[in-house]
């Protein structure tokens, strides 16, 4: 055989086109610049059309529109508003009516959920089917649906102003809304606190007192109605001592309507049902998935060293049910935080209703408007995810 | 202690529906008040229901006035007279037979496929993913050159628009979602990194900010020229933000697929195509199909919420009929219109979770514990 006349080339450096489709990481790295280009391509294609369709409707730019003069009404605001102010107040304005539905929401479809979770479990038939028929019902309608049917079904159908309702404690309830009696702090009211701040103070210190107890001797001192008594009590004689700085300003009824007192909107009644019967029937389903989810041997441990029924369920059951119904519970939080978002469709002033509604058409900004309604909501659901996983933490089974 | 050999038939409150009541009713005295309460709720409820819808009901009227009788109950009529306006919207009359055939080709697709023991799987989801889409298009749409009328998508409401935005939502959310998940488990940072920020930001924000970005943002993004259709760009917001959710669902059923099958596909020399569309996602997919059901539920309920950009669906149509039309005006028509449209949405969403809790047992091959 004859040797090659030149000398094998050494180790090659330089590599052909096909060791480049066959190597997994150029294949890697081409595509991915295939995707970084076509993606820049595609932003850059969507601002561009962007800027010339605004630059042809005549429509401006920018954030400056935040300071301009809003100059329509909300009818309903935690904060100080009139129509002289600007957009970035009835922004605020929005947001602080989203904040409160949903952290409302949240509280009440909680405690409703709890509670037919636990009744779809009972031993009584005729419960658990009630809590079936109320599941199976709420959960397979759409949320929009059910604020209609609350809000032109039932509140529109209520009497007008002239013929209120009346409930007691000088409470009124008719097409506008609900209407009681506005507490009014007088002079003096700072005893008061004091006197709830000093009995919630000794409450705690009692509270840590029966713990140091019961952890030397195990012994477990009730403590509840002493703790009540003083908290009461204390904040009563305080109140007296005071001279009772409290007063009403109760509804009056004006020519058209009632004025005075303290008025709840229809549109918030019917948000609130509608959002809390919604959410609760998922939740029921989630906390029975969660105490279902806690061995039969834990129930029968329990019962095996006598606690009853209540401290069963206080002590060993929901506490492991809860590692279980932590992270669900969270999503159903962030459901119900968006689907408030439906007020624009009753006409609610929280967020989209004011702000991505109203002043969307009126400045016309739609970039602008729409980018900022959804940071909102983004930021707020990373808030609550940031804080449920901390809380889950807190609960979750401490392993090796 | 004395034991008695008791002859003859059990003691009557040990056996039927006595011992049942006894156990599952009466057991101890908070159960019998809870029993007692419950009853009391029940029997409130069904009367007041039955006494509403049936009792008190008007069944016939040609306008409202019927209905505004002193304490009458539910206004049938007014659903009987707008049926086919909350069927099928504004669709001409003469036309609506091509709708009702668009049913009768879905579920003659449908049905077989969702019965496990028909044979011809393959065929039947050929049919309905690629043949019967451009048939359901042709038929509502119309086109000139088959000799059908077109019909605007302006004309379409009711019950056609919603199983249209549930339907095309579905079908166009599916593939997507399995791409992002499938992108999001991918080991090319830039693509998961897209598909992470595309996922959480649209699980972030509420479906009708969606909605709102796809009817007035998109016509801005897109060149002065082109304009789109309002039912086109709902269902682009809606297919867009289904898709990301039911990418979460898939990669749920990703992530529970075992390590080994990833490895052995590989060991196998199978491309990545193969091995996922072979190995991977018909183990994965399975395992999710309650997710993946529960997500077209939510899907379903979501449509609803087109009204608000200003499309007649289901709800839409009911809310404008009981809203604006002065004719039926009656105590009782809104009540009664919600009633009508809760029912519809409720049977079609509880028959698909049935479906899938049937599925679900049908399919569970042992693995779970």
């Amino acid at each position: 055989m004859k040797r090659p006349s030149k000398p094998p080339a050494p180790a090659r450096f330089s590599r052909s086109l096909t060791d480049y489709i066959y190597d997994p990481k150029a294949r890697a790295l081409a595509l991915q610049a295939i995707v970084a280009l076509l993606l820049v391509w595609f932003v850059w294609a969507i601002v561009d059309n962007t800027i010339r369709n605004l630059e042809a409707q005549g429509i401006a730019s920018g954030f400056g529109f935040l300071d301009n003069t809003a100059g329509f009404d909300i009818s309903q605001s935690l904060i100080a508003y009139a129509n002289t102010m600007s957009y970035g107040r009835a922004f605020l304005v929005g947001l602080f009516n989203t904040l409160l539905v949903a952290v409302i929401g949240v509280v009440l479809a909680t405690i409703v959920g709890f509670v037919i979770g636990i009744a779809r479990l009972s031993g009584n038939w005729l419960i658990a089917a009630l809590a079936s028929v109320y599941i199976e019902t709420l959960r397979n309608i759409p949320p929009l649906l059910m604020l209609f049917a609350v809000y032109f079904g039932v509140l529109k159908a209520l009497p007008s102003p002239r013929n209120s309702l009346e409930l007691p404690f000088s409470s009124y309830l008719n097409t506008r809304g609900l209407y009681f009696p506005a507490p009014v702090w007088g002079e003096g009211t700072w005893l008061f606190v004091a006197g709830v701040l000093v009995g919630v103070a000794g409450a705690v210190f009692l509270y840590l007192n029966a713990r140091r107890k019961f952890i030397l001797t195990g012994k477990a001192d009730s403590i509840a109605l002493p703790q009540l008594i003083l908290v009461v009590g204390v904040a009563a004689i305080a109140f007296l001592a005071a001279g009772s700085p409290l007063s009403f300003d109760y509804p009056q009824a004006g020519r058209f309507n009632l004025k005075g007192g303290m008025t709840i909107l229809p549109e918030f009644i019917a948000l609130l049902a509608g959002l809390t019967l919604y959410t609760a029937a998922f939740i029921a389903e989630i906390v029975r998935s969660g105490i279902l989810s806690v061995a039969k041997g834990q129930h029968e441990a329990a019962a095996a060293l006598g606690l009853h029924r209540g401290q069963i369920m206080r002590l060993v059951v929901i506490p492991q049910a809860l590692r279980v119904i932590i992270p669900p519970l969270t999503n159903q939080y962030l459901n119900l935080t968006k689907n408030s978002s439906l007020a624009v469709a009753i006409g609610y002033p929280d967020l989209v209703s004011v702000f991505a509604g109203t002043v969307l058409n009126q400045t016309n900004q739609a970039v602008e408007v729409i980018l900022i309604t959804m940071s909102v909501y983004l930021v707020l659901s990373l808030l609550t995810s940031v804080f449920m996983n901390w809380f889950n933490a807190r609960v979750a089974l401490v392993e090796r | 202690m004395r034991v008695s050999a008791r002859t003859g038939p059990p003691r009557i409150e040990a056996i039927g529906p006595l011992r049942w009541m006894r156990e599952n009713l009466f057991s101890s005295a908070f159960n019998s008040a809870l029993t007692v309460i419950g009853g009391v709720i029940s029997v409130w409820l069904a009367w007041g229901v039955a006494d509403w819808a049936l009792l008190r009901a008007v069944f016939t009227g040609s306008d409202g006035s019927a209905c505004r009788v002193e304490g009458a109950g539910a206004c049938w009529p007014f659903v009987i007279h707008k049926f086919q306006m909350f069927m099928y919207g504004r669709y001409p009359d003469d036309q609506i037979w091509r709708v009702n055939f668009t049913y009768f080709l879905a579920l003659a697709g449908l049905v077989p496929l969702m019965l496990p023991n028909v044979p011809g799987k393959l065929w039947l989801s050929i049919y309905m993913i690629v043949v019967f889409p451009v048939i359901a298009f042709f038929l509502l749409t119309g086109s000139e050159w088959l000799g059908l009328e077109i019909v605007e998508t302006e004309k379409w409401g009711g019950l056609l628009v919603t199983l249209v935005v549930a339907c095309v939502g579905i079908a166009a959310s599916f593939p997507l979602g399995i791409l992002l998940a499938l992108a999001r488990r991918s080991e090319l940072p830039l693509i998961k990194w897209l598909a992470i920020g595309f996922i959480e930001f649209v699980r972030g924000v509420p479906l009708v900010t969606v909605l709102f970005f796809a009817s007035v943002m998109l016509p801005l993004f897109l060149p002065e020229n082109v304009t789109f259709d309002k039912l086109l760009r709902a269902l682009i917001g809606v297919a867009l933000f289904s898709a990301a959710y039911l990418a979460e669902v898939v990669r749920g059923g990703l992530q529970a697929v075992p390590r080994g099958q990833f490895e052995a596909a590989d060991a196998l020399g199978l491309n990545y195509p193969l091995k996922m569309g072979l190995i991977v996602l018909p183990q994965a997919l399975k395992l999710v199909i309650p997710g993946i059901v529960n997500s077209f539920i939510a899907l379903f309920k979501d449509t609803s919420l087109v009204l608000i950009i200003g499309l007649f669906d289901l709800l839409g149509i009911v809310q404008q009929a009981v809203a604006s039309d002065a004719k039926w005006f009656s105590p009782q028509t809104a009540v009664t219109g919600y009633v009508f449209a809760a029912f519809v949405f409720w049977l079609f969403c509880f028959s698909m979770s049935r479906y899938s809790a049937w599925l679900e047992s049908r399919l569970d091959t042992g693995h779970k514990h």
